[in-house]
């Protein structure tokens, strides 16, 4: 602070909570909307005060689903969410890893052009693809599938980007002392490099597990059964036309249950959230 | 930058490589390939008779209306979702700056609502704008506005635009934040000093340091409206009532899965491509020069 202004601070910090509170409140309204009846709701002005259905509402959620034609477990729905969101975070960072490795650590034919087509794919987001993509997945089998998920999304040219930055940074001493000491090339990456990747990998791994988990497009697109719906589709099926059609109680409950996951990950693990996300910006 | 210390293998590189360059190959490059491919043909309904056509499915597009509008309709969202966020993450992220008392409170309950996906923030939204049984459009038509963004286009624009910006608060806030961090104190002292007031000293010393932070987060905020908002459209407006909010990311979607026009989908893509790339080097070059005055 450069100067003592009592009334400046005592606006920053209002102007702040009036902040959190305009954000927080559509999450208020979904947490009090799945604690009550579907009648409570329906009357409006809704009640703005918890109501005590809350553990029928999400039991429901979790084992059965709304009412409808697209009812699923939510439990189910969660599950795959989970499954998706972890094998992609994985995904990303074991192949980036090795190919950065490679970029860094090797001299060899066409390395930049590599690299390029690497980078190149940053252009091509899956919005601008669905079609053709959805024909090769289709043609290979991967409908409905946890492959068919997952393998598509994991090229990555941000964490391939992370790593490079953070591979140039690694003193040269300790691959010239490796190689005086005659470790070869995978050794000194199991040795040297993945103990000293570990902070990024975390910081990296908070990131994509929130794009996984969140990722909607895609599995709108590729899964048709039921059982391999991810919690955020999941919602979407469950909403049908009119208000009143709508079991909003348990789409509510569902709504946070799909939320919570990612968020929790984000407030606990917060400071490498914050490292990743600024730095596969860079 | 390049290290001088190497290690050599004929086949190591290559193997290592290999799985990255497979899935981009597979997942990215062919369906790319096969996008421009399919934008010069026609095919009929049931994708039994392909012809090539040349440049007509984008002589078609560009004489569209619906077309035409959507690209407007996708200006003015990232336009509003861009400048409405970054101006409400500024402000927050100025008082941010000021607060020590409780900063990271303050900071923990500002950054969640980045895990909240896109179709879940629109679902959120939608709840609490409901034509029927919404809160706030209880509030709003008891203080004598009709609210249905069902069937009012200016109101589905806004609301989706409002679930669009409260997903990507968080993310401005933080880099925002970080912004004001790293400028140096003594500047802004020794302009206290000279006798300026917060408010003069915020427009002449903090905005114009910020500007590199403002104009990378300008370029992504606008590749954000572009192409992650699908699941707030999706999950809200469905690009309704009659295409208000119908975006270009959408409207590729609805015309080759809903209505199967491959042709003219597959051209649609290919002019989004070429967005993507004037911003991917736009978004480069800001950050390489680091925009400094």
């Amino acid at each position: 602070m450069v100067e003592n202004r009592p009334w400046l601070t005592v606006m920053a910090h209002a102007v702040l909570i009036a902040g959190i509170a305009v954000i927080a409140f559509p999450l208020y309204v979904t947490f009090v909307a799945s604690t009550l009846t579907l009648d409570q709701i329906l009357q409006v002005p809704m009640p703005l005060l918890p109501g005590d259905r809350l553990w029928e509402n999400y039991s429901r959620a979790l084992t059965a689903g709304a009412s409808g034609a697209a009812a699923a477990p939510v439990g189910r729905m969660m599950l795959n969410s989970l499954v998706m969101a972890v094998a992609i975070a994985l995904g990303k960072i074991a192949i980036s890893l090795i190919a950065s490795f490679a970029i860094v650590y090797f001299r060899f034919p066409f390395r930049n052009f590599f690299f390029w087509m690497i980078f190149v794919t940053l252009m091509l987001p899956v919005e601008v693809r669905i079609i053709p993509t959805y024909k090769v997945v289709s043609d290979l089998g991967m409908l409905n599938s946890y492959v068919g998920l997952t393998l598509p999304l994991i090229a990555s040219a941000t964490a391939t980007f992370l790593f490079r930055q953070f591979f140039l940074t690694i003193p040269e001493e300790l691959a010239e002392a490796a190689r005086i000491d005659g470790a070869g090339p995978m050794r000194f990456f199991f040795d040297v490099v993945l103990p000293l990747s570990k902070t990024s990998m975390a910081a990296l791994f908070v990131i994509q597990f929130i794009y996984g988990w969140n990722q909607y497009l895609w599995p709108l697109l590729i899964t048709t059964e039921e059982s391999m719906y991810t919690a955020v589709i999941g919602i979407k099926r469950m909403i049908l036309g009119g208000d009143a059609l709508t079991e909003w109680n348990v789409v509510m409950a569902t709504a946070m249950l799909a939320l919570l996951p990612p968020a929790l990950v984000v407030v606990l693990m917060q400071k490498w959230f914050v490292k990743g996300l600024v730095e596969t910006e860079k | 930058m390049e290290k001088r210390v190497v290690f050599r293998s004929a086949w190591l590189p290559y193997a290592l490589l290999a799985p990255q360059i497979a899935v981009t190959i597979i997942f990215f490059f062919w369906p790319a390939a096969q996008a421009i491919w399919f934008s010069f043909q026609l095919q009929d309904a049931f994708g039994l008779h392909t012809e090539f056509v040349g440049l007509k499915n984008f002589s078609d597009l560009l004489r569209d209306g619906n077309y035409l509008a959507s690209f407007k309709t996708t200006a003015v969202f990232s336009v509003l979702v861009a400048g409405s966020g970054i101006a409400v993450s500024l402000v927050l992220a100025t008082m941010a700056d000021r607060v020590i008392r409780g900063a990271l409170a303050y900071k923990t309950l500002l950054i969640w609502p980045y895990a909240v996906a896109p179709a879940v923030a629109g679902v959120l939204w939608a709840f609490l704008f409901a034509p029927s049984i919404g809160i706030v459009t209880y509030v709003i038509r008891k203080a004598g506005y009709n609210w249905d963004w069902v069937l009012q286009g200016d109101q589905a624009m806004l609301l989706v635009v409002m679930a669009a910006t409260w997903k990507q608060i968080s993310y401005n806030f933080l880099f925002f934040l970080a912004g004001l961090q790293s400028i140096p104190r003594s500047l802004v002292e020794a302009a206290a000093i000279d006798g300026a007031g917060p408010a003069r000293r915020f427009w002449t010393i903090v905005f114009p340091l910020l500007s590199p932070t403002t104009f990378f987060l300008l370029v992504v905020n606008i590749v954000y409206a572009f192409f992650d908002t699908f699941g707030v459209i999706d999950s809200t407006t469905q690009g309704g009532p009659a295409g208000a909010t119908q975006i270009l990311v959408y409207k590729v979607y609805y015309d080759g899965v809903k209505s199967a026009d491959l042709g003219g989908s597959s051209a649609q893509s290919v002019i989004l491509m070429l967005i993507v790339i004037a911003l991917t080097v736009a978004q480069f070059r800001f950050i390489e020069r680091k925009v400094q005055y």
